[in-house]
């Protein structure tokens, strides 16, 4: 009886086994928000191409998403088929050797490199030159402001845009006649003014040849800058993404704020929807250029269906209607030109008082350009952060405060 | 053949033999412990001598001998790191003890009906997730919102002591003199429950008849605290010290959650286990992590070593 039994359930184990088998294949994409959504959104139309492929979006949050990926690019072990990077790990990434280099065959995205905006192409390259992701979403900079509190104040925009002299003496006046902070923190302009004056082939903290560029003016102009706005007192001190941040923005205590133009999605969706209307927005002061993030495909060397990865890469980033539809429904700013010549971008946004505000982005988009990533970034962002806060809090001199970073940073690079 | 010597022959052919059962037994844990125990620490003790970039994979390892712990031991945000914890164990770990053990006592001499409850309430925070406790907390200490600042904000304008209070909101988590107190308070805040238990737990096994005899020898309330309580809770002091040490030098979620993950200004909240951390991985160096971690584990068994000799019977104590 025994014997029959067993006989039964090893049927049943292998007959399962040969299901298992003729399942249809599955394409693992691993992403984070909002991308996931935009990727979710796209399945439909990827089925009737594949009805055979069913495609499993891992979600996980920002962060987490690029812990998992380091794990996965360093055991090499279960990779995803699609990796969602975010621009600054594209290069951190691409130092390892452990994603495929797009520009050359099968992929050859070398040969429609021309369709993407230019400086998320320069984004996606490694140090050795190699196309290792494909756009899909950039954050051309921005400058929003309160037009409410301008108002109040008696200014114009220009007050804001023409100088980082005028923008700082137009924080003078909106404190004195409002009370609302100028920024939310200081560290927000040199973050800014760091990004804006970098010189082609250079990175934001490292030369090509990997030497610290930190004592330059670049950096002396942002620390002056940065002191001289918490010297008025026209900083909130608040960091981004805190509570505070967020309830700043909702009681009209902070008058501008500078990022990607995705910020504006952020502020209507969830960060202060009932100031809707209230908001404009601008090019950078002193005519800055800056890009703030930007998302990426990548396919990992160790993916075991490149191929429909691929297919699938190419529907997200090549077919403008997927790239519409994201900026539509998640305010992913297009990395694909075409989709640029929408109707859309003529359209008016109800968020920014009925401003055709993506012309303005469209524009910032020409002249933006990328800045050369290297390997210790992260860690030089936050040596510099460091110093400033020094600076700010503790009165430390500018030049010595830079000094002291540029020597940790050499000590590091060396290595 | 017997009926006996048959049955003992149907005994199933899979059937193991005594002498094999512990290690079967024995076997899951065994198994466990190698792969999520023993594996990952040997390979971070191998990984302190490599050079590895992460995302190049397992096989793209260069030995560097002893360089990863010799720029751990001359990099200045290590001694920083370190001197945090310091700090931070220091101030967040001995008021737990100073508070938890006459807390113990109260509740132990006058709580009767309500002890359970109140100890429940005291154990409360240390079994909350400590993301939510963070959160709650950074709600909490916020500059211009938190109901912190709006208490003092308060204390301000009362007669006579209103001056001694600051006049400025506090920026408790964004400047560097007020993130450590921060963290401590909220490390002291979760754990002095989870002492006060263990304290309790001590006093409930000293026999009631030493305080009886003390009285009756007319030892006040102070002497039986001092000469009977005290000495008779000391191997849980040790334990309970012990166990605040390590945990305070390897603390991490609070401080991490509590300041963004990135320390705070001037990374007056960043750990020792934290700076591990981003080394590994936000500047991707896992060979310097690793020598970090085993430097770190230096420190906590000498000072464990320490308070064991401190907490060790001297001449004439059992």
């Amino acid at each position: 009886m025994f014997s029959n039994i067993r006989s039964v359930v090893i049927a049943v184990l292998l007959s399962h086994l040969a299901l298992c088998a003729q399942a249809q294949k599955v394409l693992t994409v691993a992403a984070y928000p909002a991308v996931d959504s935009i990727i979710k959104a796209a399945l439909p139309a990827w089925e009737k191409k594949h009805p055979g492929v069913q495609v499993k979006v891992i979600s996980r949050a920002y962060a987490d998403h690029h812990t998992a990926m380091t794990t996965a690019l360093s055991t090499s072990s279960k990779p995803p088929d699609v990796m969602v990077l975010e621009s600054s790990y594209v290069a951190r990434f691409a130092t390892g050797g452990g994603l495929e280099n797009l520009g050359a065959p099968p992929y050859s995205l070398n040969e429609s490199k021309h369709l993407f905006v230019a400086f998320s192409i320069d984004q996606a390259k490694s140090s050795t030159g190699q196309l290792v992701a494909i756009p899909t979403d950039i954050g051309p900079g921005t400058l929003l402001y309160r037009q409410d509190l301008l108002m109040k104040s008696g200014l114009q925009e220009a007050d804001l845009t023409i100088s980082w002299d005028s923008y700082i003496k137009a924080g003078v006046v909106i404190k004195r006649s409002t009370g609302a902070y100028l920024v939310a923190h200081a560290r927000d302009v040199k973050d800014l003014i760091i990004r804006g004056g970098v010189k082609s082939g250079e990175g934001l903290y490292f030369d090509a040849a990997g030497h610290s560029l930190v004592t330059t003016e670049r950096f002396v102009k942002a620390f002056e800058l940065a002191k001289r706005i918490r010297e008025n007192k026209l900083d909130g001190k608040i960091s981004a993404w805190s509570n505070e941040w967020a309830e700043g923005f909702r009681r009209g205590h902070v008058a501008t704020q500078m990022s990607g133009a995705w910020i504006a999605g952020h502020l209507n969706n969830w960060l202060a929807p009932e100031t809707k209307g209230l908001w404009r927005a601008s090019q950078l002061p002193e005519n800055t250029w800056a890009a703030w993030g930007g998302s990426f495909y990548a396919i990992p060397k160790a993916a075991t269906q490149k191929e429909l990865a691929w297919d699938l890469i190419q529907l997200m980033t090549l077919n403008p209607e997927r790239q519409l539809q994201a900026f539509k429904s998640q305010d992913a700013f297009p990395a694909l030109i075409s989709v640029h010549n929408d109707a859309f971008f003529d359209e008016p946004i109800a968020f920014l008082g009925q401003q055709k505000a993506r012309i303005l982005w469209r524009e910032a988009t020409r002249h933006i350009q990328a800045a050369k990533v290297h390997r210790l970034d992260t860690f030089a962002d936050e040596v510099i952060n460091t110093e400033l806060d020094k600076v700010l809090n503790q009165g430390k001199d500018i030049r010595l405060a830079l000094q002291d970073a540029d020597r940790l940073l050499e000590r590091r690079a060396r290595r | 053949m017997t009926p006996i010597s048959s049955s003992l022959q149907r005994r199933p052919r899979w059937r193991l033999h005594p002498k094999f059962v512990p290690y079967v037994l024995l076997a899951p844990f065994v198994l466990l412990f190698f792969i999520f125990g023993l594996f990952p620490l040997l390979f971070s003790l191998f990984l302190a001598f490599q050079s590895w970039e992460p995302t190049s994979g397992l096989t793209n390892m260069t030995y560097v001998g002893l360089d990863n712990f010799i720029f751990t031991l001359e990099d200045e945000w290590f001694w920083k790191s370190i001197k945090n914890t310091f700090w931070l164990a220091a101030v967040s770990g001995i008021p737990q003890h100073l508070i938890a053990i006459p807390l113990a006592c109260v509740i132990h001499a006058q709580f009767k009906r309500t002890r359970n409850a109140t100890v429940g309430a005291y154990f409360l925070p240390y079994i909350t997730s400590t993301v939510a406790i963070a959160m709650m907390f950074s709600t909490l200490f916020s500059t211009d919102y938190g109901l912190i600042n709006q208490v003092i904000s308060g204390a301000t304008k009362l007669p006579l002591i209103g001056s001694f209070f600051p006049q400025q909101p506090i920026d408790w988590l964004g400047e560097s003199e007020f993130i450590k107190p921060a963290i401590s308070f909220v490390v002291f805040w979760r754990y002095v429950g989870f002492n006060t238990v263990l304290y309790l737990a001590a006093l409930q096994t000293i026999p009631k008849d030493m305080y009886e005899a003390a009285t009756m020898d007319g030892a006040n309330r102070w002497n039986q605290f001092w000469y009977i309580t005290l000495p008779s809770l000391k191997p849980m002091i040790f334990f309970g010290v012990t166990l605040t040490l390590i945990g305070g030098l390897q603390l991490f979620e609070e401080p991490f959650i509590l300041t963004g993950g990135r320390g705070g200004s001037d990374q007056s909240g960043m750990t020792t286990a934290m700076y591990m951390y981003r080394t590994a991985f936000d500047f991707n160096d896992f060979g310097t992590a690793s020598a970090l971690s085993w430097i770190l584990f230096i420190f906590v068994a000498v000072l464990t070593w320490l308070t064991n000799l401190a907490f060790k019977p001297r001449g004439g104590e059992t």
